[in-house]
């Protein structure tokens, strides 16, 4: 039966991977291709890359990346951050990317999504939908654009069925006010995007403990768990993620 | 012309990187070409058919560059690997978009239907199929040493490949099927006639199991 995947995310400025601290203090963390086949050895079932580039000058150093890593990894990349345009896709997949991650571009223009998944198709167009739980709205998730910092006014879970129609292949779902806290997935909001969509999603936001990741799953209904820190600080590897996650009964690549 | 090992079938869809970098990792000393010329094609040595997005563009872009005769002919005549869209437009029809395809063999390409699926747990089962699934090797009752198939030598039976699909293939011949996948039913995932081998998963994406596979279809000496 298919497995469920446990994919590193690993962030990247200027064309280098880095270790955010509380999103502050980045640090170099040495060599793309080397952290990259780091968690190939450990059984990373995919691989995230997202460019946290802040001026736009150095934003095609991440083509540099992924061709690099490309050339010597051979398991699925995805790439985002900064994608605006379906140029962008593309240059992304001509790089070596397998999937490319679409974010803020998606609320302020929804129809490159569905322009993207009809020109690549779906299976590379994934939709990153950041959430927050909001209580001035009708709903209970609502969509926030520019990491976190502006409101949509769209319901997450409406959202998320609407980017679905438009040929997202998949969904992205990072819960806000997780991200960073180590308390756990929203899984909530996950089990409710997963119970409304066909397409697979990816959690995100909030893992600080194995007993995390088999939540998301078993709580949460992801299809596949992201995770950064747990692993860039060496506090557990891929492969004891998953002989945890295959103690308590879930289906793992091992 | 120079000599060319392995020409990778290009005919507009989607980014070829990934199989021609996997091909010259596992073959360094061969020549591996991407190419969408007929004349390219006809001279190398060993053909990869790949195919990504949605059947029918793939046809028609495929019909747009005029490479339908080139890749029929080199499916007849020489060591063949179809990939993903690569394997589904071998067969006669299919649902995606009610469209033909290049009817090298018998046979359907039929949808996962979300709403009928669930897993052991009862949670439901997503389409597309994504992610990294057993495939379990047929044995046949040939009088070869090996039981199954050459492609499938040095992998184990029912490791996983990466899978990223809606679609899937009913040949209407069943010996034609050299492995399979449950999902939640038993799906053909590999099929093989003469020449040919063809795949519904991403070799070059399936990190050692897949190499092997790349591998093996270089060497091999049908």
């Amino acid at each position: 039966m298919l497995a469920k995947r446990i994919i590193p995310c690993l962030d990247v400025t200027d064309g280098r991977v880095v270790k955010g601290i509380n999103f502050l203090e980045l640090r170099d963390a040495g060599d793309p291709v080397e952290i990259a086949k780091r968690y190939d050895d450990q059984g990373a079932d995919e691989l995230t890359f997202l460019d946290i580039t802040a001026s736009s000058d150095n934003r095609g150093l991440i083509l540099h990346i992924i061709e690099q890593v490309a050339s010597q990894v051979f398991i699925p990349l995805t790439v985002g951050g900064g994608v605006r345009e379906v140029e962008d896709v593309r240059r992304l997949l001509n790089a070596g990317a397998d999937k490319v991650s679409i974010n803020t571009t998606a609320v302020l223009n929804p129809q490159m999504v569905a322009d993207a998944a009809s020109r690549f198709g779906s299976q590379c167009i994934v939709v990153a939908i950041d959430a927050k739980k909001v209580d001035n709205q009708p709903f209970e998730w609502e969509v926030f654009t520019h990491g976190g910092r502006k409101a949509t006014g769209l319901d997450a879970v409406k959202w998320a069925e609407y980017m679905a129609s438009l040929g997202a292949g998949e969904l992205l779902v990072t819960s806000m006010d997780r991200d960073g806290t180590k308390i756990g997935f929203n899984n909530p909001l996950n089990r409710a995007i997963s119970d409304a969509v066909e397409v697979p999603i990816i959690a995100s936001g909030g893992v600080g403990n194995l007993q995390h990741l088999v939540d998301g799953v078993k709580i949460g209904g992801a299809d596949a768990v992201l995770a950064a820190s747990i692993f860039h600080y060496g506090e557990y590897t891929v492969k004891q993620a998953k002989a945890y996650m295959a103690q308590h009964g879930i289906e793992v690549r091992l | 012309m120079k000599k060319i090992d392995i020409a990778v079938v290009d005919y507009g869809m989607g980014n070829l990187r990934s199989v021609s970098k996997a091909l010259e990792h596992v073959a360094p000393t061969k020549t591996v070409l991407v190419t969408s010329n007929p004349l390219e094609i006809a001279h190398a040595s060993r053909i990869v058919f790949p195919g990504q997005g949605a059947m029918p563009d793939c046809m028609r872009e495929l019909d747009a560059r005029d490479l339908r005769d080139s890749v029929l002919s080199a499916a007849k005549n020489k060591p063949f690997l179809g990939i993903c869209i690569g394997l589904q437009m071998l067969f006669e029809h299919s649902e995606e978009g009610d469209s033909l395809g290049l009817g090298f063999f018998k046979g359907n390409v039929k949808r996962f239907v979300a709403a009928d699926m669930k897993d052991d747990n009862g949670e439901k089962l997503k389409v597309p199929h994504m992610g990294w699934n057993q495939v379990y090797q047929t044995r046949h009752n040939h009088p070869s040493a090996s039981q199954t198939h050459p492609l499938w030598r040095d992998i184990s039976d029912a490791s996983r490949f990466y899978y990223v699909h809606s679609y899937y293939v009913k040949p209407d011949d069943e010996q034609m099927t050299e492995g399979f996948s449950e999902y939640p039913n038993r799906f053909t995932s590999a099929i093989a006639k003469d020449n040919l081998f063809a795949v519904q998963f991403h070799p070059e994406k399936s990190a050692s199991a897949g190499l092997q596979m790349l591998s093996n279809f270089v060497n091999w000496l049908p």
